[in-house]
């Protein structure tokens, strides 16, 4: 994780517009922000982008970033000295540290400032599909529980199952990883996530902080009526950019074997959630290990569906990979009747044929999409890699208003009664 | 039926659409509280957009929606924060029992008093400041000014919904007398004395906003700890917004301040006169205007030793500020404090038992922290390459509630002769004259992006916006 080239957009908070109101700190669902009685400050490697701390600011001061190279992270020591900001290193300065520029594609580091409207500018589109994800889950949402087990008192989960869930030897091993809780309360919805701590210090000797997963199992366990649940990992063993690097979380999950303890935080979030009323429509839209919450509502319907108690309305599943090896759940997921869901794949590196991403998928099937946007019952869930979110956002638009339909009027609708739900990293 | 579409005008997470006692008890309040908002609210300006911050959920991103909205059409929400699974009581007798979700019949009229009092703050100050937009420096201090005012309405909310959730008719009494109380009416005046001083001019506002919006800040912080759920978790999310008139009163200080010395740079020089001349508030009006808010900000937390005090907090009803924090006993029983008193013509310090003096740890917290931005104006003094420092005055000056009331104490803590004070008060509270020349530079500017020539712009507009920003259109 510390290769000397890797640049990091880091977070830091103006001393000079902030006025201490301690907000941000009170916000932050990690713990990344700390003070003394001169400034407020963000810990680099506490920050994980959520961009909770961002509206909630009064001043502004929240909002600021400046590139440096990951390991020359200005310190909270550092920070708390601070009466200015420093100015924004240079191209010059940065590859003179040993890191290059500012990358074309982004890193995972620098998802974060998408909710800016720097990088709306900077992607040259007046679209700012975040803007379009609701805050509110639906109405017939069951209640979750957050924040049982904080990061101060982690609880702790047994393995009980980890293999791979896509062909062995692709480029994108991913794994089907099941913890246990035993009596320990961990209520979750599926949409929800989980934190993981890795165990062990990084380069600097501090604890690692941790990576949020989401579950891929439905309310009532993977397997039902345990207290379990499941994630979906993938190892990471490149950044965005083709760079080999270890992901320190992804590689510590992949490589757990049955028995094992891991040190769980959570559980998180309370709008990515699915409807619970009969006949309401669900369309889920995914690619690689942003499955794993699409994974959790359709074998909920399913459950729901052989207990013969449910009427359930309409599931569409579109999920994009590179390729159908590397898809994870490929197999499991063929043998789900065609009249429970709709599933539609999308392929962008598949020998011989061309590219073809889930916004294409979508655009394909708009003559169905018509009719589910124009229906209040239909609800939309999109979760994946950060990079797709406009794509699908904008197919979503012109399949509305090539039909004819007010699109202003059915985003808004959506985002109110919390029916489009946008989760990318 | 009901008249009002609950989830959509009335934002909540109290489940107000499924509470048919509260509906009922709202439906009554609500066309009370909409008449004395067109009554007393905003003068004039009940038909303008404003860009204004609605919350519409307690999570990050709900509770900050921007929009143009005309101030008497503002979604006036009920907020909680989210509840803490099997929260204790973490102080006082009762420490470690389960918090409260209902009002203990003991503790019923303490409690009711205690939300009454923070509830009156809310309309009072808006009834304050309801003179002021016709005289703003901007747009954007309109629009910050307007977001003040629909945010203490909401507070006035969130402590009517308790009233009316919790305390039965007496408590529907209750929030019909808070919109019948007036600040600075004479026959029914609002309960603090801060809230019927009038805030005649923008100079004031700020500092309003900075010292009496702090005063409330570590009010909400106290009860947040409270060992009553619903108050607690009420108040803590009024804090996200109070931060926001903090940041009001810091950054509107700051920028006249940075406005003055820039004239002192420009025409080189310190003299009163010419600054005025010239159209900017000099340092020693500044100070002056500290000196007097500051003073009469720290009344408001009490006489220095008070059983009422003591017995708010054994009982668990407010806390200290960030009393979770702190790593004592939480009981107090047997600690000291020391408070100030005058014997022989000095102030002495004397240490009183810590239960009875929690007003004044509570006024101490708040001086250390009013002080920290105090330097931070001193920083814009100082970048500018000029010797002055604005300081805070002692807290025995100009005192009014206490052991300090009506003691002659100068502002830094000697005490002094009547005719001492007599002869120097016209150095350390603004004077007639001072009123009058900051009256006299009060003209509303209206244009985009314009300011008056008395205040510097902001650094940054609101929400990522240009400080040029439509932020209120007038139609």
């Amino acid at each position: 994780m510390n290769a000397p080239a890797e640049l990091l957009n880091q977070h830091l908070i103006d001393p000079e517009i902030c006025i201490r109101c301690n907000t941000c700190e009170a916000t932050c669902p990690v713990g990344a922000i700390t003070h003394d009685s001169r400034n407020y400050v963000v810990i680099a490697d506490k920050c994980n982008f959520c961009m909770a701390c961002v509206p909630p600011c009064p001043t502004g001061s929240i909002d600021n970033w400046r590139q440096v190279p990951k390991a020359r992270a200005y310190s909270v020591e550092e920070q708390l000295g601070w009466d200015e900001l420093p100015p924004a290193l240079t191209d010059v300065e940065l590859s003179a540290m040993g890191a290059q520029a500012a990358p074309e594609t982004q890193s995972p580091a620098v998802t974060g400032t998408q909710a800016s409207s720097a990088s709306a500018a900077v992607s040259g589109s007046a679209v700012h599909s975040a803007d379009y994800g609701a805050t509110v889950p639906p109405w017939s949402a069951a209640h979750p529980y957050t924040n049982l087990h904080g990061p101060k008192a982690p609880t702790t989960a047994t393995v009980v199952g980890n293999f791979q869930v896509n062909e062995p030897g692709t480029q994108n091993e991913t794994h089907h990883i099941v913890l246990d809780f035993g009596s320990m309360p961990f209520p979750v919805l599926e949409g929800q996530s989980i934190g993981i701590i890795p165990p062990g210090t990084d380069a600097q000797g501090k604890p690692h902080h941790a990576r949020q997963y989401s579950i891929a199992s439905p309310r009532n366990g993977e397997r039902p009526g345990y207290n379990n649940l499941s994630l979906t990992v993938k190892r990471v063993v490149e950044d965005h950019q083709g760079q080999p690097v270890r992901g320190v979380a992804s590689n510590y999950l992949c490589d757990l074997k049955p028995g094992d303890s891991v040190q769980v935080i959570g559980p998180f979030g309370n709008s990515f959630l699915m409807p619970n009323h009969p006949r309401s429509h669900i369309v889920m839209i995914c690619t690689g290990t942003g499955s794993a919450p699409m994974r959790a509502m359709t074998e909920w319907r399913r459950r729901l569906r052989n207990s013969g108690k449910f009427e359930g309305g309409k599931l569409m599943l579109f999920f994009g990979a590179r390729t159908q090896q590397e898809l994870p759940y490929f197999g499991p997921l063929q043998k789900l009747p065609k009249d429970f869901i709709d599933i539609e794949f999308a392929f962008s590196r598949e020998l011989g044929k061309p590219k073809r991403y889930v916004q294409d998928a979508l655009r394909d099937r708009a003559a169905d999409l018509v009719q589910l946007l124009k229906d209040n019952q239909s609800h939309f869930y999109v979760c994946g890699l950060k990079s797709m979110e406009e794509g699908v956002v904008l197919a979503l638009r012109d399949i509305a208003q090539e039909a004819g339909l007010d699109w202003p009027s059915i985003a808004q609708s959506l985002k109110r009664e919390g029916r489009l739900h946008l989760e990318t990293y | 039926m009901s008249s009002i579409n609950y989830s959509e005008k009335i934002p909540n997470n109290v489940n107000l659409s499924e509470d048919r006692t509260l509906q009922r008890a709202l439906e009554h309040w609500q066309p009370n509280y909409l008449s004395w908002w067109q009554d007393m609210g905003p003068d004039g300006s009940q038909n303008f957009d404003v860009y204004l911050r609605t919350a519409v959920s307690v999570d990050p991103q709900g509770w900050a929606q921007f929009g143009h909205v005309k101030m008497p059409d503002y979604r006036w929400g009920i907020f909680l924060n989210p509840a803490e699974q099997d929260r204790k009581i973490h102080f006082g007798d009762n420490m470690g029992e389960a918090a409260w979700q209902d009002v203990p019949g003991e503790h019923r009229a303490n409690l009711r008093r205690i939300i009454v009092t923070q509830g009156d703050t809310e309309p009072a100050s808006v009834e304050q400041q309801r003179h002021l937009g016709l005289t703003a420096p901007s747009q954007y201090d309109l629009r910050n000014l307007f977001q003040v005012n629909v945010e203490e309405g909401r507070h006035l909310w969130a402590m009517v919904y308790l009233l009316h959730k919790y305390f039965g008719r007496d408590g529907r009494e209750e929030a019909e007398a808070l919109l019948e109380r007036r600040s600075g009416n004479d026959d029914n005046p609002r309960i603090l004395e801060a809230f019927n001083e009038k805030t005649p001019d923008w100079l004031s506002f700020f500092m309003f906003t900075y010292f009496t919006d702090r005063d409330g800040k570590f009010q909400l912080c106290a009860l947040a700890e409270s060992a009553f759920d619903p108050l607690a978790r009420t108040t803590k999310f009024m804090l996200t917004e109070e931060a926001h008139h903090m940041f009001v009163g810091e950054s509107g200080v700051s920028r006249v301040i940075q406005r003055t010395v820039d004239a002192m740079n420009q025409l080189k020089t310190d003299d009163v006169s010419k600054l005025r001349a010239a159209g900017v508030i000099d340092l020693p009006t500044i100070q002056r205007y500290l000196n007097f808010h500051f003073s009469v900000t720290i009344d408001l937390f009490g006489a220095d030793q008070s059983s009422n005090a003591a017995t708010f907090y054994s009982s668990g009803l407010k806390g200290r500020y960030e009393e979770g924090k702190r790593n004592d006993d939480h009981q107090l029983k047997g600690n000291t404090y020391k408070i100030l008193e005058v014997q022989n013509g000095q102030l002495v310090e004397k240490e009183v038992p810590m239960l009875n003096a929690l007003n004044e740890v509570l006024r101490d917290d708040y001086i250390t922290d009013s002080k920290a931005g105090v330097e931070r104006w001193n920083r814009v003094i100082e970048k500018a390459g000029i010797p002055v420092r604005l300081t805070v005055p002692h807290k025995a000056f100009h005192r009014n509630i206490g052991s300090l009331a009506g003691v002659k104490v100068n502002p830094e803590g000697r005490v002094v002769s009547d005719a001492e004070w007599n002869a120097k008060v016209s150095e350390w509270l603004p004077t007639a004259e001072d009123r009058a020349y900051v009256a006299s530079l009060m003209g509303r500017v209206v244009e985009p992006g314009k300011f008056a020539n008395w205040i510097a712009p902001p650094v940054m507009g609101i929400n990522r916006q240009p400080v040029d920003f439509e932020y209120v259109r007038f139609n």
